[in-house]
């Protein structure tokens, strides 16, 4: 339809970047097959960040995945930031671009959160709209990523997996899929987190997003998992993505560590484990 | 629909609110502790950039105060735009009308210089002048070459010795500051800025170089400021730090 030419993700493990990584990751990337980087991180003039990105994208795939467009957000799209992303996109040319089901901005004030939203039908219609602008301004497909939720709207009418897959229908883009945060929101909302991904679009899942939590309780002393991406990823989740791999078949699994970032060795050894579970369902 | 942001956002900004109507637990009980954590995340993702930004406030003040400084920054100063890099412009302002932080009068050119090479950093890379294409220029031309600053140099005055006191404040072998007021300029050889201590007269000249006049308006605007200013001395200075564009082929 849109889709400038490009190389898709491929279905190994991939880590969120880090420059502390740099050398590392050049040296020997181990079981790493691409890396993702953060829209906002590489939208300065130039510098380190920018010629890192570049000598980067000449060894590996690049996910670009945004955390500021507030793509829920009530207002239009922000133009300068659409601006942004087609130039980063322009240069750059990455395998994959992503967002979020959130919104971050209001009056031009940015929170640097993803703030939840009602699943109604005028949300769908709003994220539609600037999904359908956003992938028209950047020539190309887009995944939508599932939040992390501690809350729920009592006005919603939509599930979470129904509405993204409306969503997918409506607008064309592919989705996000983020194990972590479904077992987060599964825990903190009270649902099965099996069955939401058994009613998850999975035909549209370009990328499978993993990462820690920490654990803390609401006022009831009910868990409250917060998504920290400080830490390994659980087991449980684990679990899921083994549940996930095994419904949708082999996907590209990013390892999002953003807090407390570890050493290499580390990381490294989470986007083994990933490997490991993408061998299990290619066998 | 639902005003999403009119319900949301005062609480969100303001701790001492309860909630909005309407968010659960998703049993439907009121969300109650579950909304703080939104509230949370915009804090503590907002002082840690501001953490990252200002280390050398974060030390001059201790980590304890700093936190409490940043989050009052942050409350009432949400980012312009996404991109954090640039996050803090308002931080040397909020912090000079700060009167429990007015015993220590520097803080805000401290802050002044932290943001100076953060935007550095982030600034559009160039091309250097090399020395020899400089000496290749003609004497009877020079007085009317326009030499650019590279697009990283910043310039920063001050009334405090602030390079040496951000330096004492991160580095543990640098000297204690001592002196009156520093020009600095914010120059950036490869990929890290550093700051540079101007002679008299320097940062006039380099405001007259960005401002696109040639180097012999530079040089009396520079001289004007300081008598003994040495314009050679200077150009050697930006030279060693690659902070002078070669210029655009033109012929």
């Amino acid at each position: 339809m849109f889709d400038t030419p490009h190389v898709p993700l491929p279905a190994k493990p991939g880590i969120g970047y880090k420059p502390q990584h740099f050398a590392a990751i050049l040296d020997d990337p181990g079981a790493v097959g691409w890396l993702e980087i953060h829209a906002e991180n590489y939208m300065g003039a130039g510098g380190r960040p920018i010629a890192q990105l570049r000598q980067l994208s000449e060894r590996f795939p690049v996910s670009v995945h945004g955390v500021g467009l507030s793509i829920g957000g009530e207002g239009r799209l922000d133009p300068d930031h659409l601006a942004r992303l087609r130039q980063l996109c322009g240069w750059l040319n990455p395998a994959s671009f992503s967002e979020h089901l959130a919104w971050s901005t209001h009056d031009s004030a940015f929170f640097n959160d993803l703030l939840p939203l009602p699943y109604t039908n005028a949300t769908l219609a709003r994220v539609c709209a600037h999904i359908d602008e956003l992938q028209e301004v950047l020539g190309r497909r887009m995944l939508l990523e599932n939040p992390s939720s501690y809350l729920a709207f009592a006005e919603s009418s939509w599930d979470e997996p129904a509405f993204l897959a409306e969503i997918a229908r409506r607008t064309g883009c592919g989705l996000l899929l983020d194990v972590n945060n479904v077992f987060v929101s599964a825990t903190n909302l009270g649902y099965d987190p099996r069955r939401y991904v058994g009613d998850f679009a999975l035909d549209a899942v370009g990328e499978i997003h993993l990462g820690g939590h920490d654990e803390d309780h609401d006022d009831h002393g009910a868990p409250l998992l917060i998504d920290s991406h400080g830490a390994e990823v659980a087991d449980p989740v684990w679990a899921l993505l083994d549940h996930t791999l095994a419904l949708s078949g082999p996907r590209p699994v990013l390892i999002e560590w953003d807090t407390d970032v570890p050493d290499w060795p580390v990381l490294e050894a989470e986007a083994a484990r990933a490997a490991a579970a993408l061998a299990r369902v290619a066998a | 629909m639902t005003g999403l942001v009119a319900d949301f956002l005062p609480a969100l900004r303001d701790a001492a609110r309860p909630a909005p109507d309407g968010v659960t637990d998703g049993a439907g009980r009121p969300a109650g502790r579950r909304f703080d954590v939104y509230r949370n995340n915009v804090a503590v993702s907002l002082i840690a950039a501001l953490e990252t930004g200002f280390p050398a406030l974060r030390s001059l003040i201790g980590p304890e105060n700093f936190r409490h400084v940043a989050r009052r920054f942050a409350a009432g100063h949400p980012p312009a735009s996404p991109l954090m890099m640039y996050y803090g412009q308002g931080f040397p302002a909020f912090l000079a009308k700060l009167g429990a932080l007015a015993h220590i009068p520097y803080l805000p050119d401290v802050a002044r210089l932290e943001l100076a090479l953060r935007d550095s950093y982030h600034a559009a890379d160039h091309v250097a002048l090399t020395p020899d294409a400089l000496a290749a220029i003609p004497p009877e031309r020079l007085e009317h070459t326009r030499l650019a600053p590279a697009p990283s140099v910043r310039l920063l005055r001050s009334d405090w010795p602030v390079s040496a006191i951000r330096a004492f404040a991160i580095r543990d072998d640098a000297p204690k500051p001592a002196g009156g007021g520093q020009d600095v300029a914010v120059l950036r050889r490869g990929f890290d800025p550093e700051p540079v201590t101007l002679p008299a007269g320097g940062h006039a000249f380099l405001r007259a170089l960005q401002a696109g006049e040639p180097l012999g308006k530079a040089t009396e605007l520079g001289a004007r400021a300081a008598p003994d200013f040495d314009p050679g001395a200077l150009l050697g200075l930006l030279l060693a730090h690659d902070a002078l564009c070669q210029p655009e082929e033109r012929q």
